[in-house]
Formats: C-alpha cells, structure tokens, sequence
C-alpha cells in the first residue's frame, strides 16, 4: 500500500473505533485512535495475515497487550474482513463476540486473550520462542501501553526476550504520553523508554507513530535485525485524528455522546477527503 | 507392617515428565530457578532442548506458557505451588484460564509438609484458589504411582489442569501393575458403614492408616482417594454420604476452600450431610521437619482417627 493508502484505511479503522465506543457507550478511544496507524500498517502491510490463514502455523502472529484498545484491533480485524463492519455496533453488549477486551476464543483474527496490563507481552513471548524452538519463519508484534509498562511482568518479559535473543519479536510501545489519572510521567515516569529496553538488550527504533515512512522504515529494520529483540518505541497521540480528544486523558476510557460522534464522524470524514 | 517404598511426588512428577517427552515431542517444561527442587532438573537432563528456565518470574512464566500451548506445545509450567498458584494466581486465571488454553501446572511443594521454609513457602490455599477458574482441572495425587498416572492424564486432558504435589517422601500404596488413572473419579480404597473419609494427596495414606486404628475401636470407615478435587466425583461422594451417614474430609490445606468445602459445596445441594472437614485450620504454617509438623496440624493418622471418633460417637 502507499501512504496514502494506509492513511485512508487508517481513518476508515479510527471511524469504526468511535462508532464502536459510540454505540458500546463505554470503551477507550483515546489509546485506540493512538495505535491506529501502526495497526493499520501491521495488518495491512506488515504481517502475513488473510482471513483464511487465521489458523496456520506459519502466519505472523500480533497481541494487543494493552487488551483495553481492542476497539483498534476489531476494527482493523473488521476492514481487514475479518467479520462485518456491522459487528462492531454490538461492542460490549451482552451476547456479543466482541467483548470489552480481546478474546480469542470467540473472535475470528484474535491470536490472544488480553486486557489485564502487562501479561500479553509475556504470551507474544512465548509465540516466539515456539517460533525458534520449531525454526518457523513466523514473526510475533505485540504492542503495549507506555503506561502499561510500569507493570513489572513487562520487564520479566523483556529480559527473558532480550537474555534469549529472540530477534522474531517486536514489541510496540504505543508513547501517547497519557494514562488514567494524568501524564505518564506525573503518575510514575516509565521513562527513558528506550534506554530501559536497550538495557534489557533490544535493539529499539524511536518512531513518530503517525508517520508511515517512519512506521515502515522501522519495521523493516526489526526485521533485518538479529541476535536480538527490537523494540519500537513509537511517539503518538492519544486521541489521534478526533479534535476534541487530542492529547486528553479524560477520553483513556470514555465514550462519545450523540453530539461529540457526531463533531468525531466529521472530523474523520474531513481526514478522510485530504 | 514391612518397610514400605516411599517417594515424594515431585519426584514422580520429573519421571512422569521424561516419560511424556519420550512419547511427545510437544511437551516442553518451564520451570523458575527450581528445575532442582520441582524435579524437573531430571526432564532437563533428558531433554534440554525442551527444557526452558525462565529465571525467578513465575509471572511471565504463566504468559510464555500460554503463548507457546497457543502454537501447539504442550508446557508443563513448574514452580512451588506459592508462586504457581500464589504469585501468578491473576496470569494464570487471565492468561490460560481465560482462553482455555491447554497449559498444565505443576505445582510441587505444596502444604505444609515443605517442612523447615516455614509459611511463606508452605501454600495452604492453592487448591482453593485454582478451583474457582473456570475450565480448570485440579488434581492432588496421593502417591507416586497416582502421580506419575496423573501426569499423564493431564497431558491428554484438551485444557488447564493444575497439579499439586508434595516435597515430602510418602508411602507408595498403590499398585502400579493394577492402577488406574481416570480423571475426575474418586477411588473407593476401603468399604465401610459408620463414616466416610474423603481425602487427598498425603492425607489419604495416612487416612487409610487412621480407618485401621477406627477399626480397633469398632468403627468401620469408608475411606475415599480424591485426586480430582475438579471436576469432583459428586456422585460416588453422595453415595458414600447417604450409606454412612456422616462424613469427614482430609487435606493438608486450609479448610477454607479446598477439598472440604468442594465436598460440602457438593452435599450441601444434593444430599446435606453431616460434615467434619480437617485440614489446616485458618492460620499458617512454621517452620520444622513435615513429619512434625503434619503431627502438630493434626493430619498424620492418629490426629485423624481421634477426631474422626469423636465426631462419629
């Protein structure tokens, strides 16, 4: 895809996000609208993944470690093909597939169960060394909260990847700078991100993560390298492309009402057309 | 009474381990620097490919577990039952139990028969805690032989099953040649009409020595081997229950919320009972060599047969 390309499903995804939290009347845009992009490049560029390989040993493998963005993975899962647009309506609501936080038992496309912070790294972990211990060509992403990662079990994660080299992993640190109860770095600085990593011994890569030259180039330098992990520490947005929720910590976990979907929607769709 | 065999059942879970990787190449074992205590230093010497040490982090243990069942392995993840069940009780009920992956835990110095670490390493509550996810089995073999066979019942088992086993060296009472393994049933080791002994693990051997002391004042015992604590045996539990009258139950575990109170959960709602539970009362454990110790808590044969007369008269 060019940029444009991702760009334009990009958008289409961050629409189907808000409409999903609309109609849920709770979930978290904020963080799901910040890991749209790299979404969209990992599902749509990235990893081999169809919806008829869902299944198979060798396909790429992705874990939303910070499970509490699902909107972002099912709405990419959904204009990847995955299951209707239309599902995502019924986000949260009782009897749905589409539960609050990622489940691969009932999900087409979902390769992990998440949403308790700080485990899904552990799980993408153990991906990979099946990976290695099978010599299968597979490559497992897992994308974590920079508030995430004030979780210890992130760090066992890290050092059992960095101590094993398991250069068949990436992990994504979604940078929006914000968690719950205010700026990452006023609640308990996670930071320097990527010193902390390289000292765990990733090779790590600091991206703009709404800039797809960026988001490409680092992808390809993960893959080219090895003895090692890498780890993309990617800059965003919380609340990326929706005016109003721009680098706002009150929409982490909030939904849009009539007329705040209605500004988002609009805001999208003038994104949408430039 | 000759010198009988005894065996801890970490032990035979190292064996049993072996076994299973010489039949399965997706079986892999990860243990946290306890390869040597859990006994799955024995698997590692056979197999050191398929043995992965993942460091003092039972946490991310849970998660590679659970990463590597999802591309087909079969992992055997090992540590004290503390930390097994304890420390990473939430990765555990999100991670595995959760999606119903097919992880199997083993859990090895469990009760307070870990001897001279004391409480914080004797855990008293893991059954309690292991049978309240969902999906997930929990079995507490009494001896090598159960064991080894519940080894490998776990691997067939599609799902999360969690294995407690004992530190402590116990006698080897059932007979290899005979034995059988089905998960979820209870065996009937000894008939009996005053009273019905339910036990597990370590307290059953010395529950059969207790019938044998009930015997010579003219109590006849049922005693009954529950390994599968879940899925339980309801039904040969009620019936035995219904026959005698009166039950009581035997675990070196709390008494709140492991086997004690699956049976009661179970005759409370089909068939009410009059019900002792011995286990450890709720308090921890100490420090002292696990012969003394399961004297002091009142679970070696004579403690047993004591208040199993007492509530019978």
């Amino acid at each position: 895809m060019t940029n444009q390309e991702l760009k334009q499903t990009a958008n289409e995804i961050r629409k189907g996000i808000v409409t999903a939290v609309h109609a849920a009347k709770s979930g978290h845009p904020g963080g799901s609208l910040s890991a749209a992009d790299i979404m969209t490049y990992l599902y749509f560029e990235e990893m081999n993944v169809e919806k008829d390989n869902e299944k198979k040993d060798d396909r790429d493998r992705f874990v939303l470690s910070k499970g509490h963005c699902a909107p972002a993975l099912y709405s990419t899962l959904a204009e990847k093909g995955f299951f209707s647009k239309d599902e995502l309506l019924n986000l949260r609501h009782v009897g749905s597939f589409l539960q609050g936080h990622p489940d691969m038992k009932h999900i087409p496309g979902v390769d992990m169960s998440s949403g308790s912070l700080g485990q899904g790294f552990s799980t993408a972990v153990g991906m990979a060394l099946a990976g290695k211990l099978d010599n299968k060509n597979y490559r497992v992403y897992a994308m974590a909260g920079d508030g995430e990662i004030q979780e210890g079990q992130i760090w066992e994660a890290a050092m059992f990847a960095g101590a094993r080299k398991l250069d068949n992993i990436v992990l994504i640190v979604d940078n929006n700078g914000l968690q719950i109860d205010g700026a990452i770095e006023d609640v308990c600085s996670p930071y320097p991100i990527d010193k902390k990593l390289e000292a765990f011994n990733f090779h790590v890569i600091n991206i703009d993560g709404h800039n797809f030259d960026e988001i490409r180039a680092a992808f390809k330098e993960a893959k080219e390298t090895k003895g090692q992990p890498t780890a993309i520490v990617a800059k965003t947005t919380k609340g990326k492309g929706v005016s109003f929720m721009e680098n706002q910590a009150g929409w982490h976990g909030k939904a849009p009402n009539d007329e705040e979907f209605k500004i988002a929607m609009e805001d999208l769709e003038k994104a949408g057309e430039a | 009474m000759s010198e009988v065999k005894k065996v801890a059942t970490r032990e035979s879970y190292g064996n049993a381990l072996v076994e299973l990787g010489k039949e399965h190449d997706n079986v892999v074992v990860l243990d946290a620097d306890l390869a040597g205590a859990t006994k799955t230093g024995i698997f590692k010497k056979a197999f050191p490919e398929r043995h992965i040490d993942c460091g003092i982090a039972e946490s991310n243990m849970m998660g590679i577990a659970a990463g590597l069942s999802t591309c087909g392995k079969v992992p055997f993840a090992s540590s004290f039952a503390m930390f097994a069940a304890g420390r990473a009780f939430e990765q555990v009920r999100n991670s595995i139990g959760y999606p119903h992956l097919n992880v199997k835990i083993g859990a090895t110095h469990a009760g307070i028969s870990v001897g001279e670490d004391g409480a914080t390493h004797q855990c008293n509550e893991d059954i309690a805690l292991m049978r309240t996810i969902p999906g997930m089995v929990v079995i507490n073999p009494a001896d090598d032989v159960e064991a080894r066979a519940a080894v490998k019942a776990a691997y067939e088992h599609q799902g999360p099953v969690y294995m407690r086993f004992g530190r402590l060296a116990i006698p080897v009472f059932n007979d290899e040649s005979t034995y059988k393994f089905e998960l979820g049933k209870g065996i009937t080791l000894k008939e009996g009409k005053d009273v019905t002994i339910v036990a597990t693990g370590l307290c059953v051997g010395e529950s059969m020595a207790a019938a044998e002391i009930l015997k010579s004042q003219g109590i006849d015992a049922e005693v009954i081997n529950i390994h599968t604590i879940k899925p339980l045996d309801e039904d040969l539990i009620i019936a035995s229950a219904k026959k005698t009258g009166k039950v009581v139950t035997v675990e070196e575990h709390s008494i709140i919320g492991g086997l004690g109170s699956a049976v009661c959960d179970a005759l409370c709602a089909k068939a009410p009972t009059k019900t002792l539970k011995i286990g450890v009362n709720d308090t921890f454990g100490e420090s002292g060599p696990a012969v003394q110790l399961i004297k002091k808590y009142g679970l070696d044969s004579e403690s047993i047969a004591k208040k199993v007369a007492e509530f019978v008269k």
